[in-house]
Order: structure tokens, then C-alpha cells, then sequence
């Protein structure tokens, strides 16, 4: 193939063709069986019943779905996939932008703060989520002593169906905004210096330069964190496996915590596919967002 | 007026930046304090693990006791050889693909492109159910290739691949191929010494992330020879098992050590290539 691209001069447009189709062999290869595929399967196992024994698989329509629809325990995962979306994400965005607003002036020991807020980028959340555990733990955790501390009685924070999720929260939330403010330290190291300057002679028009120059010239990153961060909002359960097994009663269960212990513990497989193509189509139309928010970024360079 | 409102405005300007600090320092201590917390347990005897006197005899046992517990070594081999395995599947697979976007022009390239960015969203996680029919049919359950091969072909890595590539200038490339390189020696001669510091960070960015991974790896390990040091830590350090706070924390830290030390070491070059990860 070397042979009939190595020439200087101009080549034959099938040539290129078929040379980039080579170098895309592989990937295309991996890509059909490990994400195409799987997801037309996904939706096709979807429309039959699990086999059980010597009772094979047999076409049941939209029976999975149906059966979808009556289960508590997909409503309660799913909203509490949303309730955690919704809490995590503009909680960790706000978080990251007041990290990297910190971070980036000229305050002693900025690198050491830096430092601190990335950290949880690198260590693995199973290793932390261990950790958190211990925060938790009624009496004797750190969470708990803090607050005796302020005179307010020990919970049971893992263990109570209303503080659970919260807590879930607070660790995803903690796990992430350090990641994101590396997005914003980015870009506010582009917006010019005299416009800092400026915000700096008093301080009325500190918030309002931010409010009215730098908040703006942000908003490109912050669309980009948030669309990172929906999607995390869905894919991060690592801590859900450590901490609470979605319990107590599924208060911490999760979408996709949901979907892997149907089809790993329940083994129900046909429903865990039905299951998994709702995250698809969520994830799906997360993607979308992205993809018009990509566009514009680009058409705005 | 004038006068009288510098002063007042100075006066303002120093308050503000000292509660800021004191919000700094305060937030950064809340995101320092598990690591924190861990090292402090993991270096003293269990008696300490909730009591903080500056007396409190340092010790090494908890490793030595967690080394003994659950094979850490074996699992942290695992890890590097994941890890090496998704790195190398990654370049290549990568590679080639965003190099065939950025230079070559042929029908459907729009269409391809987009096809890859797919994966961007659609986790293999997502997946993982038929992901795993797969692998079986394979043969490949509770193999290191099984929890590698989902991930070869990242939408990521194409995508930001090729965006280096597309900054590579054309006459570099002619110069290239008026002394005879093919496209594979333009790419290798040219393309891929040019984005170095771009396969740097995507480096980096895919080790901590296949370092930290579970999920999956949870699913289609389920021996010691394969597991890595995530799955080997939630068996060892699950609540139910009875493991002292002090093995837990000790553990911890030795899964972590290996990313943790590499991050303390090269922050700069760490962070940096975060962000040009994300920006690109």
C-alpha cells in the first residue's frame, strides 16, 4: 500500500480513500463490537424473556417495558439518578469556578491549594469511598464528631433513607469540582490581566466586573463542564458499590447501579437490557446537547 | 471626595482577599481531609484511629498486616499490566483513526466522525450487559484483555488526537514526502513527534482513569490473577468483612501510592495536561 502513496505527486482520490479506510479498520472494528453492536442488541434483547434453564429466550414484545413501567424500583433509581444529577451538577460547577477564582489570584500557598482541591482527580474512588464511609459512621465518625461538637445528636447518616443520597452527593461532588476547576483555571488564564486589574480598584466593581465581564467570557467552559458533568452525573456509581449497595430500601440506588445488579446479581438480563437502553437514550440525548454546544464552540474560534 | 474614598476602598480590599483565605484554606482542608485522615490511621496503631494526640506512636503495621491479608502486590501488578495493555491499544488504535481524519479526505468522513464522537457519550459502561455476552463468547471472561478491550477505541482519544493533528502544517508534511515518507512515515517521522505533549496528556488522563476504574473490571474479573487493585481493595475493604479502619486506610493508601506519588512528583506537567485535554 506503501507503493502506491509513497510518490510526491498528486494521488488517486480512491487511493486515499482506501488508505483511510485502512487506518480506521481497527478502530472500527472495536467501536461495531464493543459500542454499536451491543447497543442494537441492547434494544433487541430488550424484546424477549431471560432464559432460564433449558427455557429459551422467547419474543415477548414490549413486555420488559410494561413490566419496566410497574416497578417501583426503577422509578425510585431513576429518580434518584435525577435528584443527583440535579444536586451534584450546579453544586460542583460552583465549586470548581470558586476554586479556580481562588486559586488563580495571587494568594500565599495557591500551589498547595491547588493541589489539595485536585487530588480527588487522581486518588480512585473506591480507595476514597472507603474513607467517606468512615466519615459517616454514626457516633464515632468524623462527620458525627464535628457536629457534637456544635451540640447536634449523631445519625445514622449511611443508614437513613433521607440522608443517604445526600451523602452520595457530597462525595461525587467532592470527587469532581477539583477536576472542573482545571477547565476554568484554563480559561480564565486567557481572559486579559488589565480586566482583572480593573476589578481589583474597588471593591462595588470587583462583583460587578466578575458578574458582567468574566462570568460571561466563561460561559463556553461552563457549558462544556456541564454537559461533562451530567454525564458523569450518570456514569459515577463507584462509591454507591463501596458505601451502600443503593440501599437503605434503594434511597442510593442509581440508574446504573440498578441496571448492573439486575443483569450481575438478579441476573435478569432481558430487563437489565430494557433497562439499559433508557440509559442510552438519556445518555443519548446528554450526547446531542454536547454535540450542538461542540458545534457552536468551534464556530465561535 | 476623592480622597476621603481611597482609603475606605483599600481598606475593603485588604478585608476581602483575608476572608477569602480563610474560605480557601477552609475548602481546601475539607478537600485535603480524607488523604488527610487516611495517612493519620494508616500510620498508627488502631487504638488512635478516632483519637488525635501529637503522641501517638507512628507505626508501619497496618501495611505490613494488609500485605499479609490480600495479595496488594499481585493486584497492583495487575493494574500495571492493564494499564499497559489499554495504553499501547489506545496509541495505536487512536493514532491511526485520527490521523485518517485529519489528513485524509474520502466519502463519509463527516459521517465516520461522528460515529466515533458517539462513543464520546455512550460509556462502555452503559453497555456493560452485552459487553459481557460478548467477552463470554470470546472466551475472554477473567482475562486483563476482557477489562481492556471495551475501552481500545476511545472516542476521546480519536477526537483529541486529531485536533492535533489538524494544527500540523501542511508544508511540514510536503517537505516530508518530497524525501519519499509514506503516510505511515509522515505519521510516525512527522505527525506524532509534533503532538507529543498532546499523546502526553492523553496518557495521562487514560492511566488515572483505568488506574481508578471498577465497574467494569468487577464484573468480568473473579480471580486473583486478574483482578485490579479496585476490584482486589472493594473485596478486602468491603464494610461486612470486619477489616479494621487501620487495614482499610492502609490499603487505601498503597492502591493510591503508586498515582498519588507520580501526580505529588510531576503536578505541573499532571495538571497541564488536564487542562489541554479538556480544551483541545
Amino acid at each position: 500500500m506503501t507503493a502506491a502513496l509513497g510518490g510526491a505527486g498528486p494521488r488517486g482520490a480512491g487511493a486515499q480513500a482506501l488508505m483511510a479506510w485502512l487506518l480506521l479498520l481497527p478502530a472500527a472494528v472495536l467501536l461495531a463490537a464493543f459500542t454499536y453492536v451491543p447497543a442494537l442488541g441492547s434494544a433487541l434483547a430488550s424484546l424477549y424473556s431471560t432464559p432460564h434453564g433449558a427455557r429459551p429466550a422467547r419474543f415477548v414484545g414490549l413486555d420488559n417495558y410494561a413490566a419496566m413501567a410497574a416497578d417501583p424500583v426503577f422509578w425510585r433509581a431513576l429518580q434518584n439518578s435525577v435528584v443527583y444529577a440535579a444536586g451534584t451538577v450546579p453544586l460542583a460547577i460552583g465549586l470548581a469556578l470558586a476554586m479556580a477564582l481562588l486559586v488563580n489570584g495571587s494568594a500565599p500557598g495557591r500551589g498547595l491549594l491547588r493541589t489539595a482541591f485536585f487530588l480527588p482527580t487522581v486518588l480512585p474512588m473506591i480507595a476514597v469511598a472507603n474513607i467517606w464511609l468512615f466519615f459517616f459512621t454514626q457516633d464515632y465518625g468524623l462527620v458525627d464528631q464535628l457536629l457534637g461538637l456544635a451540640g447536634v445528636p449523631p445519625r445514622n447518616w449511611l443508614g437513613g433513607p433521607h440522608t443517604v443520597l445526600g451523602c452520595m452527593m457530597a462525595v461525587a461532588v467532592w470527587k469532581e469540582a477539583g477536576f472542573f476547576m482545571i477547565f476554568y483555571l484554563a480559561a480564565l488564564q486567557t481572559i486579559p490581566p488589565n480586566l482583572r486589574e480593573a476589578a481589583a480598584i474597588d471593591g462595588d466593581r470587583r462583583f460587578y466586573v466578575f458578574r458582567r465581564v468574566t462570568l460571561p467570557l466563561l460561559m463556553p467552559t461552563t457549558v462544556f463542564v456541564a454537559v461533562n458533568a451530567l454525564i458523569n452525573a450518570f456514569r459515577l456509581v463507584d462509591h454507591v458499590i463501596v458505601m451502600t449497595n443503593g440501599g437503605p430500601d434503594n434511597a442510593s440506588n442509581l440508574l446504573l447501579y440498578y441496571v448492573y445488579e439486575v443483569a450481575f446479581k438478579f441476573w435478569d438480563t432481558s430487563y437489565a437490557a430494557a433497562l439499559t437502553l433508557v440509559l442510552l437514550v438519556i445518555l443519548a440525548t446528554l450526547a446531542f446537547t454536547q454535540f450542538a454546544v461542540l458545534d457552536r464552540r468551534t464556530h465561535c474560534r | 471626595m476623592r480622597a476621603a474614598a481611597l482609603p475606605a476602598a483599600r481598606r475593603a480590599a485588604g478585608l476581602v482577599p483575608s476572608l477569602e483565605a480563610l474560605g480557601a484554606w477552609l475548602l481546601g482542608l475539607v478537600w485535603a481531609l480524607p488523604l488527610l485522615y487516611s495517612l493519620w490511621t494508616a500510620f498508627h496503631p488502631a487504638a488512635y484511629e478516632t483519637h488525635f494526640t501529637l503522641g501517638a506512636p507512628v507505626t508501619l503495621a497496618n501495611f505490613a498486616a494488609a500485605r499479609q491479608a490480600a495479595p496488594f502486590a499481585r493486584y497492583l501488578f495487575n493494574t500495571a499490566l492493564l494499564i499497559s495493555f489499554i495504553l499501547a491499544g489506545q496509541m495505536v488504535v487512536s493514532t491511526l483513526a485520527a490521523f485518517a481524519f485529519a489528513r485524509f479526505t474520502f466519502r463519509g468522513r463527516t459521517l465516520a466522525f461522528y460515529a466515533v464522537l458517539l462513543q464520546l457519550m455512550i460509556l462502555p459502561e452503559a453497555l456493560m450487559v452485552e459487553n459481557y455476552r460478548t467477552v463470554a463468547a470470546l472466551g475472554l471472561v477473567d482475562t486483563i484483555p476482557a477489562i481492556g478491550l471495551p475501552y481500545l477505541a476511545s472516542g476521546f482519544g480519536i477526537f483529541l488526537l486529531r485536533q492535533a493533528f489538524l494544527t500540523v502544517p501542511r508544508e511540514l508534511d510536503d517537505a516530508a514526502r518530497v524525501e519519499g515518507a509514506g503516510p505511515l512515515g509522515l505519521l510516525w517521522r512527522v505527525y506524532l513527534p509534533v503532538s507529543r505533549a498532546t499523546l502526553v496528556a492523553y496518557g495521562l488522563v487514560s492511566v488515572s482513569y483505568h488506574w481508578n476504574n471498577l465497574l467494569w473490571p468487577l464484573i468480568v474479573t473473579n480471580s486473583v490473577g486478574t483482578r485490579p487493585i479496585t476490584v482486589g481493595l472493594l473485596i478486602f475493604a468491603s464494610p461486612d468483612q470486619g477489616v479494621s479502619w487501620a487495614l482499610v486506610a492502609a490499603s487505601s493508601l498503597m492502591s493510591a501510592a503508586p498515582l498519588l506519588v507520580g501526580f505529588l512528583l510531576f503536578q505541573r506537567a499532571f495538571v497541564q495536561s488536564f487542562m489541554r485535554a479538556g480544551i483541545k
